[in-house]
């Protein structure tokens, strides 16, 4: 496995690292515990033995003078109780006792030691370690009282080879597990930052890829993704919009060059008179092309929010009914309102008006009666369970639900309607208006005619 | 603002605006092409104009010279236009000013407004309705806000009891017909656009594509003027409609 320094930078690596000390820590800490309590109970154990001997010991030598006292070590030496018994003279020579000599360990020294000893097994000799107490009697007789404590020994052994086996073998899987996860991980960042250059090469097209498991890593690549989404579908809205807006620029100003160019052709000033008002009026539909495009953009950007205010949507529909009536009735059509009372939003007022406006004055154009020629408009603000829904319907042609999506879009006039004036930016600014209040627009069939609902949340 | 289907008639207006008394007007514009044909408009309507291109001269110029009508561009060299009409109003001089902007969004309006400016005009914009909009500001301090019967001609408003007669002979109107006579009459013997109408009798800065204001004004004129030999409410063609208050 090739270690590659980039992986002991990840943070995967970092917190594996950090977990294993911690897992470590507490590994040593739990058989230091099992140890020092285990080791430390039997050797109380071991030592309170002895000490129960000795007192026995000494009782005998009390009540039965030197010859009890060596009679009960000669017997107790017999058996096989894993004790250990030595008694000696002045000079240090055994007069009872499984022992051999005094152990080197404990001339010159009284209490407690500890001392290796031979045993003789079914295969031969073999060294054990004992613990013992050695005591002074009066006379320069010696008594050494002690136990064969190698089984405590190997035990306290097999605890810590437990120990150190642990904490290496922790080590070991931790690094390398940590190493494989990083390695892992690092793989799939680096795809990730492999995939966001050839993006930011200009292959918008490019996805991170996700793997389904839904981990973290997945969850992010999909959010970028929906990202990419997004700023895709932005991409390619705006180089339609671009064309389109030079398509649709291009057009009247060649119309406005062919007027001027022929104008100065001409000696008569009656043709360059006319020329110019044509010149003029060709201006003020261009201004007002680009008017609308900036409104749209104003609204698309969300900046048109600080300005928002309560606005009362039965006024708002009313003050609309009233402004536009004397038009509808003029051309012998009708306008019907229908409002829930108190039904007020936060929102701004000039652009909601501005969008009713081209509503109504879309159904004016486009959404006359096709029998009688006649525009039949019903206004609506409504409360509706989580929020106000406005709409604007009309008797008219329609539009077919499968252009229920581009009509929205900028520039896009249909066929029906190419001969009526405008720049195909009234829905849009709509649509526009809409996204600034959170709302939701939607062009339905009322049967006959088109309905545009818009829908505002609380 | 803009009206696509009407073309400005400048022979109509001048006959008009002639027979006004000529205004002294300071222009404050770096723009020096935009400049001259403002003067240029406003010298053929009868008014005198003077010319600052930036910000400062046109500061100094306000201040110490008595003028009419202040127009000003709000983006300017040196000193910006909304400054200048905050430190003129600062000094006390009520001048009626008109800000000119390539900024049309609504809320740049009201800060124009805010600053001490007396109305706003969006570039680029008709001269008819920049001429409206300028004669309306002069006119502005003739009209008393305490005074309750509006008269032109034989045309009568009494803004309290609000009925309107016209020779004596009562004449019933809607609510919104009122106040759009009543700022008409208020404004009598100017051109008033259908852009300032909108403004002011609806409170809706921005511009209906159809002819709604129109219908308003012939209904309203169906009324008034119908049963009389002399219209009274007169369409100033490719700008707007003037109520005279005296006959012609």
């Amino acid at each position: 496995m090739r270690i590659n320094l980039k992986v002991l930078k990840t943070s995967t690596f970092r917190l594996a690292a950090i977990y294993l000390t911690v897992f470590a820590i507490s590994i040593g800490a739990v058989l230091s515990y099992v140890y020092w309590n285990t080791v430390v109970l039997l050797q109380d154990q071991t030592d309170n033995t002895i000490g129960a001997e000795v007192q026995g010991l000494a009782e005998q030598y009390r009540q039965r003078g030197l010859s009890g006292l060596l009679e009960v070590i000669k017997d107790r030496s017999k058996e096989n109780t894993g004790s250990i018994y030595l008694f000696t003279n002045f000079v240090g020579r055994r007069m009872a006792g499984n022992l051999n000599s005094l152990p080197v360990g404990a001339i010159g020294k009284k209490g407690w030691f500890e001392f290796p000893y031979a045993v003789r097994n079914q295969t031969g000799r073999e060294k054990h370690i004992a613990r013992a107490f050695h005591l002074e009697l009066a006379g320069g007789y010696k008594l050494v009282v002690g136990r064969d404590v190698e089984e405590r020994r190997e035990f306290a052994g097999l605890i810590r080879t437990a120990l150190f086996w642990a904490l290496g073998l922790a080590a070991l899987f931790g690094v390398s597990g940590s190493l494989l996860m990083s390695r892992n991980f690092l793989a799939r960042v680096d795809t990730i930052a492999a995939t966001s250059r050839t993006i930011m090469s200009g292959d918008l097209s490019g996805r991170m890829p996700v793997t389904g498991t839904d981990d973290e890593l997945d969850r992010l690549s999909q959010s970028l993704n929906d990202m990419l989404d997004q700023i895709e579908r932005l991409m390619s809205g705006m180089k339609e919009i671009s064309s389109n807006v030079a398509h649709d620029l291009r057009t009247p100003l060649a119309r406005m060059r062919a007027r001027v160019e022929a104008a100065l052709r001409s000696d008569k000033p009656k043709d360059q008179r006319e020329a110019l008002e044509a010149t003029l009026e060709e201006t003020d539909r261009l201004l007002a092309t680009f008017n609308a495009l900036l409104s749209i953009a104003k609204a698309e950007s969300g900046e048109a929010r600080v300005g928002f205010t309560d606005v009362d949507v039965v006024d708002l529909i009313e003050e609309m009914a009233d402004l536009y009536e004397p038009l509808i009735e003029d051309q012998d059509g009708s306008l019907r309102v229908h409002t829930d009372p108190g039904t007020s939003l936060k929102a701004d007022r000039q652009l909601l008006a501005q969008m009713l406006t081209n509503l109504i004055d879309n159904v004016m154009k486009y959404g006359l009666d096709p029998k009688t020629g006649q525009p039949h408009i019903e206004l609506r603000g409504e409360r509706t369970v989580d929020g106000i829904t406005i709409s604007v319907a009309d008797k008219g042609p329609g539009i077919d639900e499968k252009d229920y999506d581009r009509v929205t879009e900028r520039f896009v006039r249909l066929e029906e309607s190419r001969s009526a004036p405008g720049n195909g930016l009234g829905l849009s600014l709509v649509k526009g208006v809409m996204k600034l209040h959170n709302g939701e627009l939607q062009l339905e069939d009322n049967k006959p005619g088109l309905k545009v609902v818009m829908r505002f949340k609380n | 603002m803009l009206n696509p289907s009407k073309s400005l008639d400048e022979t109509v207006l001048a006959k008009h605006v002639k027979r006004a008394s000529p205004m002294r007007i300071l222009i404050i514009e770096d723009d020096l092409e935009a400049a001259e044909w403002l003067s240029k408009g406003l010298a053929e309507s009868g008014h005198v104009t003077d010319h600052a291109s930036d910000g400062q001269t046109g500061l100094d110029l306000a201040v110490s010279e008595p003028f009419d009508v202040l127009i000003v561009d709000r983006m300017l060299p040196k000193i910006d236009g909304l400054e200048i009409i905050r430190q003129i109003r600062a000094k006390g001089n009520k001048t009626p000013a008109l800000i000119l902007s390539a900024l049309s969004q609504v809320d740049e309006k009201v800060t124009g407004l805010r600053a001490g400016a007396d109305d706003y005009l969006a570039k680029p914009y008709a001269f008819s309705e920049l001429l409206a909009r300028v004669e309306g500001l002069a006119r502005r301090p003739e009209v008393e806000p305490q005074q309750t019967v509006l008269v032109a001609r034989d045309l009568e408003m009494d803004l309290l009891s609000r009925k309107v007669k016209r020779n004596g002979q009562e004449i019933l109107l809607q609510p919104r017909e009122f106040k759009l006579l009543e700022y008409l009459m208020r404004n009598a013997d100017q051109v008033v656009t259908r852009t300032m109408l909108l403004e002011n009798v609806w409170n809706y800065h921005f511009d209906p594509q159809t002819n709604v204001i129109d219908v308003h004004i012939s209904r309203l004129r169906g009324k008034i003027d119908k049963d009389f030999d002399t219209p009274i409410l007169e369409t100033i063609r490719g700008a707007g409609y003037m109520i005279r208050a005296h006959q012609p």
